[in-house]
């Protein structure tokens, strides 16, 4: 193993469990959150396996209604806030932020570890929930139900969920800080990479629209305690009111999902085309414009909740211009690729399925932001395609092409040829056969968290099953091979891709304080096309 | 007789092929968009693929302003077109037409209750006449629910203690589903009915069959029997609100607001008369929450109703 | 690295490490304004629904106390400046007793706060199974006392968790020999210390004010 005697990576720095568990390095920090958010994935994909199987036959045979409408509401809960809002920002966010600005960890470290404390105690709430039973409110908690009528673990839920969300805020504080102060000399904010940009984004969002969520859910647990009225329509409260503040929060949290995403297929995209991204300005100021018209687009979930028309307007209407930057992030991506120099690294494979499911993901997205279209398909199956054409098909695709094109350097390793690519296939063929016929379903009227279901539906039911079982089988193999890498694979050196990017200037893996010297800035992002 | 639960296409309802008209564009524009985006990106994947001989291009594109600026400018006039459409539609679904039949729907966990003018009360079955627009009016007696028919392309959620209202005109006989597409609990997925939609002369032989009290005349019993008159009666010894022409006019609260009292503020004042009262009354009506029915207060509206339209606001007849 | 280069650098360090712990503490600010933002969205879409039963509640709650409370919370707030600019001075004697003085005034306040808690339990004016207001009050009453409580609540938890950082801040002052070198600390918890008086400026008008003599 040892060929070479390694410097003091970050890595061999300590051995014993101190040196993990009271690390104040965000690249230690990074890892922990990669081992928790892999187990939170796995015990949501458990549920949406069995949530699968218990959709093949229409009769609700397989497991109970109250234990199917369990189901679906952890899996939601584990998958939204233990999985993909943690997902690309808390570990290649943590991981990579002060690599690529030259910095030799974030503005706060001890924060920083407090944030995954945090995350975990909110974690451990929630499995406390799952093991006592669970709860069937669907992630969403709509009042008054979660509030009067549901049984079950709401308040352990409910309460593990308002702690993570603590975790988000100071992450997202930390890099809003880190961004701004610790920049290597050079590096201005014209020349910082997409990456960081989109985490710029999103941190905003983290910090303005978790804490509404926490207030929110916090009101929901006093009324369920206490009765406070302000939820139930018996004491004269609006239970509307709670789908209003849940979201201001729950909106801007899908882009909290896909802009980090996006950042990682704007940093892969130029590297395996050897091209300055196209339109760099553009897709800075698109990130930032989602995050922000991220923020007026809530009131589309309720087109059909009996708010006024003219509210349904102006919702509608934003949501249209949101859809905008989305776009250009697209048309950008692929005219980077125009006159390029391709190579179908697993990285770019990712990058390519984020790139066409996002699109489709997106485009759906019109119509459910078209208000005479959406009264149709609002709350069926039409809807849990398109959020996860959005959230598995974007944001997934974004986190794994992250992991395949950042592994070398997290690791110092190199993963094997060949198995990659198969999986990400696998991923792909099994994803779109999983999804796609939910589209057909929602529009033929298959209204979501249905355990019994009319017998018509049936035939596209098992079509989303088998798919799910190819779409699982792919997601098995990136444990193996990366655990095999990580102790058994080629040496990476420094830049195995040959990227631009200060985090490539380092060595692979980077040493405890990142680099020997401040690196100084002297070229914009990007700048390929001197280096084919 | 058959089941339209999946009716791809067909103008079930005066609306279905409307909103269908809207899918089938967006179907077009999204196959076409991402179309082209996965072709233009597969297509400089292969023409551009590193090997040997490939010539390395060194040029910048510097004047990519322009090219954004049709990728924005583009997709903008694109979107404000679906955003129009999709808004003149849902003007049209939320725009109750005049003199469309009233049926009242009290949903709960995991049943939906329907009431009939003519009397008729039903349960998970919906029996409408074709070709006349007919308006649901709902209410919850527990959590939120949604009313979905999906071969109609309308849905509107079922709020507790507020009314809301849809609206649909089916063009052909035939067997509906109903859907809850709202998550209400335990039983969710059966709460499913289905609507009955047959002709006009059916539906008129239909709700003479077994003839029942119209929900007006039950409202007026229910009247008599919560001794509401003993207030509300013009010359009363308690000055109250009289029912005349109520329904429908402005009503000057006593905070100063004006509203108007439509179904869902009478229903407010039968079980909450204190929230908003009247200007001039003395807050000294009991609540008669727990004590009604949903069903009942609709009989009660439906009375209410019958009694007239006033256009003059309901507040200036007061007693002397 | 020559001494007085390492001088330069350590002031230099010093001072960007107070412009990044204050930057922070107003990010931490922004978010914390949401967190409150939505509580008070609450209170006056019910305010709006409810206008003569938050106006009975506004009457009900008590304006001596609340009057009292307020003007204890702004002279904490003068007692954290006067320390922190004692601080700057390098007067340790001095900072500390202001900071003291902060601390005690914060759990005067919130000895204040529980004692109106008591009245209101006292008249069974808490959520809950037994809510029992004495007199008929318009419906919405129980939504009045339920925000109370809930914002009141949410406030006096803050306000504990300053006390406590503050407990600790005085801990560790009084045990280095230079108090000036602690600013950065103090400047930024100060941020906080403020602005949970902020909120209670917002919150004083809100439960104790509007409507009652209207």
């Amino acid at each position: 193993m040892n060929e070479h005697p390694d410097k003091e990576n970050y890595l061999m720095a300590g051995y014993g469990w101190r040196s993990w568990f009271l690390t104040t390095d965000h690249k230690r920090i990074a890892i922990l959150y990669m081992l928790s958010i892999t187990f939170f994935f796995a015990i949501g994909a458990f549920f949406a396996l069995l949530i699968r199987l218990e959709l093949l036959t229409p009769a609700g045979d397989f497991v109970s209604s109250a234990t199917y409408n369990r189901l679906f509401t952890m899996h939601g809960i584990i998958m939204v806030w233990f999985f993909l809002i943690p997902s690309i920002p808390s570990v290649l966010g943590n991981f990579l932020i002060p690599l690529m600005i030259g910095a030799d960890d974030l503005s706060f470290p001890r924060l920083n570890l407090a944030s995954w404390y945090i995350f975990m105690l909110g974690g451990i709430f929630t499995l406390i929930s799952i093991l006592f039973g669970g709860l069937d409110t669907g992630w969403t908690f709509y009042t008054p139900y979660s509030s009067s009528y549901a049984s079950g673990q709401v308040l352990n839920a409910g309460l593990g969920i308002i702690i993570s969300g603590f975790s988000s805020i100071l992450t997202g504080l930390n890099f809003i800080v880190t961004i701004h102060k610790k920049r290597a000399p050079g590096l201005t904010w014209g020349r910082l990479p997409l990456f960081i940009w989109a985490h710029y984004a999103t941190s905003l969002i983290f910090v303005l629209a978790t804490p509404v969520l926490a207030v929110t859910l916090l009101l929901m647990i006093v009324e369920r305690t206490l009765h406070i009225g302000i939820f139930d329509p018996s004491l004269g409260g609006d239970p509307v009111l709670f789908q209003h503040l849940f979201w201001f929060y729950s909106h801007p949290a899908v882009y909290i999902m896909i802009l980090p995403a996006m950042g990682v297929v704007s940093e892969i995209v130029p590297c395996f085309s050897r091209r300055k991204i196209f339109g760099y300005k553009m897709m800075a100021c698109a990130s930032l414009a989602i995050a922000t018209l991220g923020f007026l687009v809530w009131g589309h979930h309720m087109f059909v909740s009996g708010q006024s028309v003219y509210a349904g307007i102006i919702f509608s209407l934003f949501s249209f211009l949101v859809a905008i930057p989305s776009g250009i992030k697209v048309f950008n991506w692929v005219a980077t690729m125009f006159r390029g120099t391709i190579t179908f690294s697993t990285p770019m494979i990712y990058a390519f399925g984020f790139i066409g499911l996002f699109t489709i993901g997106g485009l759906t997205g019109l119509f459910l932001a078209a208000l005479g279209m959406d009264i149709h398909v609002q709350d069926t199956y039409f809807v849990v395609a398109h959020f996860h054409y959005i959230m598995v098909g974007g944001a997934i695709m974004g986190y794994l092409g992250g992991i395949h094109f950042w592994w070398p350097k997290i690791c110092g390793r190199l993963y094997p040829k060949g198995w990659p690519g198969l999986s990400a296939l696998l991923i792909f063929i099994g994803f779109n056969l999983t999804f796609f016929p939910q589209f057909l379903l929602g529009y033929m009227g298959m209204p979501r968290r249905y355990h019994f279901y009319p017998e018509e539906f049936q035939a596209l039911h098992v079509l989303s099953s088998a798919g799910a079982s190819i779409l699982g089988v792919g997601y098995i193999f990136p444990f193996f091979y990366l655990a095999w890498s990580f102790f058994r694979g080629p040496r990476a050196e420094p830049n195995p891709w040959r990227a631009t990017g200060l985090e490539w200037k380092t060595e692979s893996p980077p040493p405890v304080h990142n680099f020997d010297q401040t690196p100084i800035v002297t070229e914009d992002p990007y700048s390929y096309e001197e280096k084919p | 007789m058959h089941h339209e639960a999946i009716r791809i296409a067909g103008p079930v309802t005066t609306m279905s092929g409307v909103v269908d008209q809207l899918y089938w564009f967006l179907v077009f524009l999204t196959v076409l968009t991402s179309g082209l985006i996965i072709f233009l990106m597969l297509f400089f994947a292969v023409k551009y693929r590193r090997r040997p001989g490939h010539e390395v291009s060194h040029v910048v594109i510097e004047k990519t302003g322009l090219i954004e600026a049709i990728w924005i400018g583009v997709p903008l006039i694109v979107f404000l077109v679906i955003f129009f459409w999709g808004a003149k539609i849902y003007f049209q679904q939320m725009q109750v037409p005049a003199g469309a039949l009233p049926i009242y729907c009290v949903a709960k966990q995991w049943m939906w209750k329907f009431q009939h003018p003519e009397g008729k009360r039903e349960i998970n079955e919906l029996h409408i006449p074709i070709g006349v627009p007919i308006q649901v009016t709902l209410i919850s007696q527990d959590v939120i629910h949604s009313f979905f028919v999906p071969a109609f392309r309308t849905k509107m959620d079922v709020l507790p203690n507020r009314y809301t209202n849809l609206w649909f005109q089916v063009n052909q006989p035939g067997e509906y589903k109903i859907f809850c597409s709202e998550y209400c609990g335990l039983w969710h997925s059966l709460m499913q009915g289905k609507v009955i939609a047959m002709t006009l002369d059916e539906y008129e032989s239909w709700v003479d069959r077994g003839k029942k009290e119209p929900m007006a005349l039950k409202g007026e019993q229910l009247i008599a029997k919560y001794g509401c008159w003993q207030c509300h009666q013009r010359g009363s010894t308690i000055a109250s609100p009289i029912f005349d022409g109520l329904y429908g006019g402005k009503v000057h609260l006593s905070d100063g607001r004006t509203i108007v009292a439509d179904e869902t503020y009478i229903r407010e004042s039968i079980v909450d008369p204190g929230r908003r009262l009247v200007a001039g009354y003395a807050n000294v009506m009991p609540t008669f929450k727990d004590q009604i029915s949903e069903e009942e207060i609709l009989q009660l509206i439906a009375f209410i109703k019958s009694l007239g339209v006033s256009p003059g606001p309901a507040s200036s007849e007061k007693t002397p | 690295m020559t001494s007085s280069a390492s001088l330069e650098d350590s002031a230099l360090m010093a001072e960007n490490r107070k412009r990044t712990a204050e930057l922070g503490m107003w990010i931490f600010l922004a978010s914390e304004a949401l967190l409150f933002g939505g509580l008070f969205l609450a209170y006056f879409v019910y305010r709006y629904s409810f206008p003569q039963a938050f106006a009975a509640g506004v009457r009900e709650n008590d304006l001596i106390l609340g009057t009292i409370n307020t003007i204890i919370l702004m002279l904490s707030a003068l007692f954290m400046t006067l320390g922190i600019l004692a601080a700057e001075n390098d007067n340790k004697k001095s900072s500390l007793s202001c900071l003291i003085m902060t601390a005690f005034l914060g759990l005067t306040f919130l000895g204040i706060k529980s004692l109106e808690y008591s009245h209101k339990f006292q008249h069974h004016l808490y959520p809950g199974g037994v809510f029992m207001p004495e007199k008929n009050w318009p419906v919405g009453e129980r939504i009045f006392f339920g925000l109370y409580f809930v914002m009141t609540g949410v406030h006096a938890l803050h306000l504990l968790v300053g006390i406590g950082i503050l407990a600790w801040l005085i801990f560790v002052l009084s045990h280095k020999p230079r108090v000036r070198d602690s600013t950065v600390w103090l400047y930024t918890f100060g941020l906080y210390w403020h602005y949970i008086d902020l909120i209670w400026i917002f919150l004083f008008p809100s439960l104790y004010l509007l409507g009652r003599f209207g």
